[in-house]
């Protein structure tokens, strides 16, 4: 009696909702004990450059949905992920997790994307504000989304350090470019799998697999993202520096952050925000009587 | 000719609104049968292309009446619609049947070139057998403000069509702005003499759409209240099913009334619509969904 | 305009042939027992009462009236619940619940509009486009409230009341009782809920989802039946909140009920709401607006714009803008898909309504009716305007609750803002004009607690809505809306 074989996954990369391969045709290999398992694209800055031109792409429309329908696709996101629990679980086993630990970040990655999908319709009723000017003016402050926001996730949590760079990036309607953990990037690739399958469309997630030490640089330079979110990185000086051509806003988070139930909140959300006031004039009625 | 354009406000949701209730109409069983054979009559089957031929144009014109030998009592589409220098093979194409010859003119589709030559191009297609011309406004002249220009060639392009002539005046409305503006020019193309007021050249996107189409009914059924004319309206480009026609129409129907249910004031400029319809038809009066293969395409 | 100029006509070419949703995929039973703890059980009355379809008079099912002892068994239950697990369960497993309930109701919403049109002769397009998603977008809205709220109200440490009862109208069945029921569960309360007598069907819909998404027993307890058990509920001591949609006059004697005593309230009532009308504004799309206004629902709304302002210098040109738009609505079977205008919920409320269409002719009005047929069976009132209709008349001052427009025209703001705030009501008001600084100067004047510009008739789960003076007290929606089930310290 033979052995059934296996069908073996390739893993590639995830540009405008699509699974590519990486325009430099490399890779590099993740071992346990030695023995290879998988073959791990090794993403370029061209890979990098396509992917912004798909993020910017996707923006406008992205943020142009109702609050309400971005919820909607955020919380499907959740149930998919719910229903891939087993799948995960074993990836991250075969990373090196236990399956005890495994459990647990699957439950919270799938807790936090809800926790954040539900924050997409009520940002403006907490962050806003209708300002009293001292002018017959109706004057507000809303909070927008700012663009194309380039995200290096965290190495040491695999799935839970990627949700959590994600979801409160892209609630309010920002896209993203992420660059995934060196360490662990199975389950960054599953994930995206998770988000094609979830009705968010092409170019608002794009997800590249790679070194930092190699993407760092031209995601720090581009010019077509607006803002950099820092998870869990030893940053060199010049990322920053680089970051001041076009004065990219950077956030940065540990991971103490990332595991704590403090990293439920919507200053982080706020962060990737930008505010804007707008005025317009209020009639007024100079007649003193109220007789007509 | 100085006039006053009353700047009638249009507000865009407002619009969007009611086109949404209208797209809920649920058209079923006859009165979808009878949408439908209404739509025929209103198509004005076009080819306005680079490369239109004799050959092209006739083979069009044979479509144009006969439309579908499987059911032999449709109604016949109410024009063919062609380039000035393909008017005469349309005529001669067509001098049997009651369809009508429509023809571009004024250096369609841009309608940058002088008055004359305007003028000129006019002349010679109803000299070829143009029953109706369908004539470009100058978006140019009324971006720039000057409207009385563009009331004035309006006005000068009737007068070389005469009576005998029908003038559908193309506002190409994808390049005019907001609602507003297309208000703006629905009123300055009706009070030139426009017959029809149409949307599009179909050359642009975005062509004809249903907000931009009843902004244009609003304007032809003000101007019906206050002087008793009616004026026609030609919705063109874009529509390329019969659903999408139907809504149109439905459109028509709510906001003008059964007066404009009718060829002679309401049409489509469409090229394949016709077979998605013949299509409608067909499902309608066998029960099945129907495949583009039993269906000439021309 | 011309008297030798013909009016258009929009009828008798091209009529529209039915086009009627099916019903055979619905799942009713024939009778309802109330839900209570989790579980249907039989009345302890052994009472039951028809509801049924007001378009055919047809008996749909039998439900059951809950006397003294049910309220008590309902309000036992939520009590139990509340204490014993609800109350402590961590804020975001209570919101997955919540989030449950959305999605249950969007996989099942054809089967709910349907239901709801049958049960209370709304158009089917209404329940299928408005009702149901805005239900379902309630819950979800709410859901992502309950671990949130330390942001709402920041440093008042926010909980819930406890047991909250209730009393729904059956204007809008389902949607009202998401309205009560999101924020009450987001916020850790438990709930009683008593849907209108005439329009049960779609809440007992919900309790079986309620079930479905294995919500903790007690936690939602759907007691049905007449006005007598709103009351015992409204009396019941251990019930910490009664939440009421409904009349001005109910609304009043409930306060009176609980005046004194340490339960809390939000009423929501009638209204009589100005909807003003511009010389600039932009008329066609205002007409849309008012015809919303007044007929969406058959004016069963109790934020209907039933007083029309039209500036006296547009008056004939509006007036038959109007009524050309009005040839266009089509009266007829709630379950055709176009159908604008359906059944007037029941026998009493049709009374009700032509009451006040007899005391507008009575009092000098002049009156325009749609010419349309109507069928022979259910309760039915044609689309109706009355003109020259002056501030003193009852028609404009008192809530009608039907397919009744009283126009009146004016000729300034200050002029029109005063007749708009001049009623002991203020829930609602509407402004049509292209010109944004007065937009912006009619609604920081007018007493109303929802005032729409150039629009009318739009509801939005993050929107607070509620009224002023005799309209009622608190909100509904949005983040003021958490306010209502929470005791801030």
């Amino acid at each position: 009696m033979s052995e059934r074989i296996k069908v073996l996954k390739t893993y590639k990369i995830f540009i405008d909702g699509k699974f590519p391969r990486t325009e430099s045709g490399r890779y590099y290999q993740l071992k346990s004990k030695d023995i290879p398992y998988a073959n791990v694209c090794l993403s370029s800055k061209k890979d990098l450059r396509n992917a912004v031109v798909a993020a910017r792409k996707a923006f406008l429309p992205w943020a142009e949905k109702t609050a309400y329908n971005r919820s909607q696709i955020l919380y499907r996101i959740a149930e998919m992920l719910e229903s891939r629990k087993t799948q995960f679980i074993d990836e991250l086993t075969i990373q090196g997790f236990s399956k005890k630990d495994a459990s647990k970040e699957l439950d919270q990655s799938i807790d936090r994307i809800i926790y954040f999908a539900g924050w997409a319709d009520k940002i403006n009723q907490v962050f806003g504000a209708v300002n009293p000017v001292a002018s017959s003016h109706y004057n507000f402050t809303l909070f927008e989304p700012m663009g194309v926001i380039g995200v290096l996730s965290s190495d040491e949590s695999p799935l839970l350090g990627l949700v959590s760079s994600i979801i409160p990036v892209i609630v309010s309607g920002n896209s993203c470019v992420v660059i995934a953990s060196e360490k662990y990037p199975l389950s960054s690739i599953s994930f995206a799998e998770v988000i094609s399958n979830s009705d968010v469309p092409s170019g608002v997630i794009n997800i590249l697999t790679g070194t930092k030490k190699e993407l760092a640089t031209p995601i720090s330079s581009h010019m077509d993202i607006n803002a950099l979110g820092l998870f869990s990185q030893k940053i060199d000086k010049q990322l920053f520096i680089n970051a001041t051509e076009n004065l990219k806003r950077i956030s940065s988070f540990n991971d103490i952050q990332i595991y704590s139930d403090d990293f439920d909140s919507p200053y982080i959300i706020k962060k990737f925000m930008e505010s804007k006031t707008t005025w317009h004039p209020v009639e007024v009625d100079f007649t003193k009587t109220n007789n007509y | 000719m100085i006039k006053e354009f009353k700047n009638i406000r249009v507000d865009k949701l407002g619009i969007e609104d009611r086109i949404n209730r209208i797209t809920k109409r649920s058209l079923k069983r006859e009165s979808k049968l009878k949408g439908l054979e209404m739509i025929l009559s209103m198509i004005d089957l076009t080819t306005l292309e680079g490369m239109d031929t004799v050959k092209k144009v006739e083979q069009l014109c044979y479509k144009a009446t006969h439309l579908h030998n499987q059911f032999p009592n449709l109604p016949r589409v109410a024009a063919v619609c062609v380039y000035p220098n393909m008017v005469r093979i349309a005529s001669n194409s067509l001098k049997e049947s009651d369809v009508l010859v429509a023809s571009v003119a004024t250096a369609f589709p841009s309608g940058n070139a002088t008055l004359q030559i305007k003028i000129n191009d006019t002349k010679e297609a109803i000299e070829n057998g143009a029953n109706e011309v369908d004539m470009v406004i100058s978006r140019g002249k009324f971006h720039s403000g000057e409207y009385n220009y563009v009331f004035d060639e309006i006005a000068a392009i009737k007068d070389v069509c005469g009576e005998n002539s029908r003038l559908k005046v193309i506002l190409e409305t994808g390049e005019l702005g907001d609602y507003d503006h297309i208000r703006m020019a629905s009123e300055i193309a009706i009070n030139a003499g426009a017959d029809f007021i149409k949307t599009s050249t179909g050359k642009i996107s975005p062509a004809a759409t249903l907000p931009i189409t009843l902004v244009m009914l609003e304007a032809i059924k003000d101007h019906y209240y206050n002087t008793g004319k009616m004026v026609g309206m030609k919705p063109a480009g874009g529509i390329s099913n019969a659903k999408l026609a139907l809504q149109y129409l439905m459109l028509v129907k709510e906001t003008l009334g059964n007066l404009w249910l009718d060829k002679h004031w309401f049409r489509f400029g469409a090229s394949s619509l016709a077979n998605d319809v013949l299509m409608q038809i067909a499902k309608q009066k066998t029960g099945f969904y129907q495949s583009n293969n039993y269906f000439s395409k021309d | 305009m011309s008297s030798t100029i013909q009016p258009l006509e929009f009828n008798g070419n091209w009529e529209l042939s039915p086009s009627l949703e099916s019903t055979d995929h619905l799942s009713l039973k024939n009778q309802y027992g109330l839900f209570i703890n989790g579980k249907f059980v039989k009345p302890l009355s052994k009472k039951l009462f028809p509801t049924i379809n007001p378009s055919n008079e047809a008996t749909i099912a039998m439900i059951a009236e809950a006397e003294e002892k049910d309220v008590n068994l309902a309000v036992k239950s939520a009590r139990v619940a509340y204490d014993g697990h609800w109350s402590k369960m961590p804020n975001k497993e209570r919101a997955k619940y919540i989030y449950r309930i959305a999605r249950m109701i969007q996989e099942k919403s054809k089967e709910l509009s349907v239901i709801e049109t049958i049960d209370g002769g709304k158009p089917i397009r209404e329940s299928r486009d408005i009702d149901i998603p805005l239900a379902a977008a309630h819950f979800y809205y709410y859901a992502g409230w309950a671990d949130k709220l330390k942001y709402a109200f920041p440093i008042a440490n926010p909980k819930p009341v406890g047991v909250a009862g209730q009393i729904i109208p059956w204007n809008f069945p389902l949607m009202m009782a998401a309205w009560k029921i999101a924020p009450a569960l987001a916020t850790g309360n438990t709930v009683v809920l008593k849907p209108a007598e005439s329009t049960s069907l779609t809440a007992l819909k919900l309790a079986e989802i309620i079930q479905e998404a294995d919500l903790p027993p007690g936690v939602v307890n759907i007691i049905t039946g007449p006005g007598t058990t709103g009351n015992l509920m409204v009396n019941h001591p251990k019930i910490d909140k009664i939440a009421f949609t409904g009349s001005t006059a109910v609304g009043k004697s409930i306060m009176k009920n609980i005046a004194g005593s340490n339960k809390k309230s939000t009423m929501e009532l009638g209204g009589k709401a100005a909807n003003i009308v511009f010389e600039d504004a932009p008329l066609d799309q205002a007409v849309e607006g008012v015809i919303n206004g007044i007929y969406f629902n058959q004016g069963h709304v109790c934020c209907a714009g039933s007083r029309l302002f039209i500036q006296e210098s547009i008056y004939d040109l509006f007036i038959r803008k109007l009524k050309d738009r009005m040839q266009s609505l089509i009266l007829g079977n709630p379950l055709d898909k176009n159908t604008d205008i359906g059944a007037i919920n029941s026998h009493n409320q049709l009374s009700s309504i032509n009451k006040y269409i007899d005391i507008g002719k009575k009092e000098g009005a002049e009156i325009f009716q749609l010419n349309c047929e109507i069928p022979s069976k259910g309760y039915w009132c044609a689309p109706t305007l009355f003109t020259n209709v002056s501030q003193s008349h009852a028609i404009a001052r008192e809530e009608i609750f039907g397919p009744v427009l009283a126009i009146q025209t004016f000729r300034t703001t200050n002029e029109v803002i005063n007749k708009a705030n001049n009623t002991p009501y203020g829930l609602s008001a509407g402004v049509w004009t292209d010109k944004g600084s007065k937009v912006f100067n009619l609604t920081s004047k007018l007493n109303a607690g929802v005032v729409w510009a150039n629009t009318y008739n739009k509801f939005d789960p993050t929107s607070p809505f509620g009224g002023y003076k005799e309209s009622g007290h608190g909100r509904e929606g949005g983040l003021h809306g958490l306010e209502a089930y929470l005791n801030l310290s």
